[in-house]
């Protein structure tokens, strides 16, 4: 970003009540009560949302992807988190 | 935001090489790897400079062409025949605005700013797609645009979806959506036309005599002339060849044209049973190079008219942020998952 670029602003637009609010894009605004109306006129033209928020992309932590490995490898080691892991005889039901 | 192939492939390279050229071509490994698993490119991954730049220039020649495509079909707005017409021009123009700002934004997260594009487009370091170098003559030249222009832009754009880097792939996705409407609308325009009185037919005719060629420089030269296609290819930026491509929108356009009952100004188009495709005439590469040098018929007005509109607005972007400034401890705080 440069000195005369208004600040970035990511978009997340909810399509319809009970969905979650989803990444639509991004865009330039100088404030957020802008950023909400640009991001209507540029991310639901067609309905597509019923509700929206802007969020100023500086105040955004993320995982860096060089550490994807390390930082989600807890994760990958532990088959027993999931149902398939179990083996149950043939006939149970409900289960 | 790598996928697993490429991270195991650097994760096993980057154990044994502890120096500087040893993780590089980890790197380059990595990627190589995620491109050939057809996993998608994201901002914040390693990618060699030489796909950066490419990428770069593509979405913001993409983008400046979307922002520069607004001219020829705004030339009607105030004429359009009925409310109706009206209607559908502004929403379509608008469409290509929001086009470029989406293809903007997936250009900034390579690393340039939005400024930096706009200047390069203004200076005319970054070029805009050809087509937009034409005058829209009559009513019946936003029929063709629509139909002719955003046809051979779909069938570009179509396979870019698919495209490796991600902001890229995203941003085609919901341009192609919206692309649509554009070729329907521009369709049903011209059918009303040709099938209308001899005058509106005749002015049909004459709009798609004078955008069928232009059109189908839209794809680029040919293979064997292009510079950039092997390179974007093998990065899986660009998924088929111009002349590929090309004879897919030949192919699509000739029965098409039958429907509007409309003849495509070609004396050398017929089907060629052998093939399975549609023959047709040579393409007037001079002419294409012409125009992409600045010498068509509204390179000039085209650029000035955009520098013009930049400087115009200048006003109203200096009230916003002053207006932000005054108001900042405002600025941010709306509700969150309560709203």
């Amino acid at each position: 970003m440069t000195d005369t670029d208004w600040p970035l602003w990511e978009v997340f637009v909810r399509s319809r009540r009970g969905l979650s609010h989803t990444h639509a894009g991004s865009l330039h605004a100088p404030d957020a009560e802008l950023a909400l109306r640009n991001a209507r006129d540029l991310y639901t033209r067609r309905g597509e949302g019923v509700s929206i928020w802007v969020v100023p992309s500086a105040a955004i932590t993320a995982s860096s992807p060089d550490e994807k490995d390390p930082f989600f490898a807890p994760s990958a080691d532990k088959p027993y988190r999931h149902p398939t892991f179990y083996e149950i005889p043939e006939g149970v039901k409900h289960l | 935001m790598a996928t697993a192939a490429a991270h195991r492939a650097a994760g096993t390279l980057m154990h044994g090489a502890a120096d500087a050229i040893g993780e590089a071509e980890a790197h380059q490994r990595a990627f190589d790897a995620a491109v050939a698993a057809d996993e998608r490119i994201e901002p914040r991954d390693w990618m060699p400079d030489a796909y950066r730049a490419t990428l770069i220039r593509q979405i913001a020649q993409h983008a400046h062409s979307e922002i520069i495509g607004m001219q020829p079909e705004a030339n009607w707005i105030t004429r359009a025949p009925s409310l109706r017409r009206k209607a559908i021009l502004l929403a379509k123009v608008q469409d290509e605005a929001g086009h470029g700002l989406y293809l903007y934004s997936a250009a900034e997260t390579l690393g340039t700013s939005r400024e930096e594009l706009l200047d390069k487009l203004h200076s005319g370091r970054q070029k805009y797609s050809s087509i937009f170098n034409y005058p829209t003559l009559t009513w019946a030249d936003v029929g063709a645009i629509g139909w002719l222009v955003d046809g051979a832009a779909i069938t570009n754009q179509v396979p870019l979806c698919r495209c490796s880097y991600g902001p890229y792939a995203r941003a085609m996705v919901r341009i192609c959506k919206e692309e649509s409407f554009h070729q329907r609308q521009g369709y049903e325009l011209l059918l009303t036309l040709s099938r209308g009185t001899p005058e509106q037919h005749a002015m049909a005719q004459d709009a798609v005599d004078r955008w069928w060629w232009p059109s189908l420089m839209m794809f680029g030269p040919p293979d064997d002339a292009s510079q950039h296609s092997a390179q974007s290819m093998a990065w899986k930026i660009k998924r088929h060849s111009n002349d590929e491509l090309r004879q897919r929108f030949v192919d699509i356009c000739v029965p098409q044209a039958e429907s509007l009952g409309l003849t495509l100004p070609d004396p050398d188009l017929k089907w060629n049973e052998e093939r399975g495709h549609y023959d047709f005439g040579a393409i007037d590469w001079d002419e294409f190079r012409e125009v992409l040098k600045g010498n068509g018929p509204c390179n000039e007005q085209r650029l000035s008219r955009r520098r013009q509109a930049h400087e115009e607005g200048a006003w109203v972007r200096e009230a916003a942020a002053a207006h932000a400034a005054k108001h900042s401890n405002h600025a941010t705080g709306t509700e969150g998952e309560q709203a």
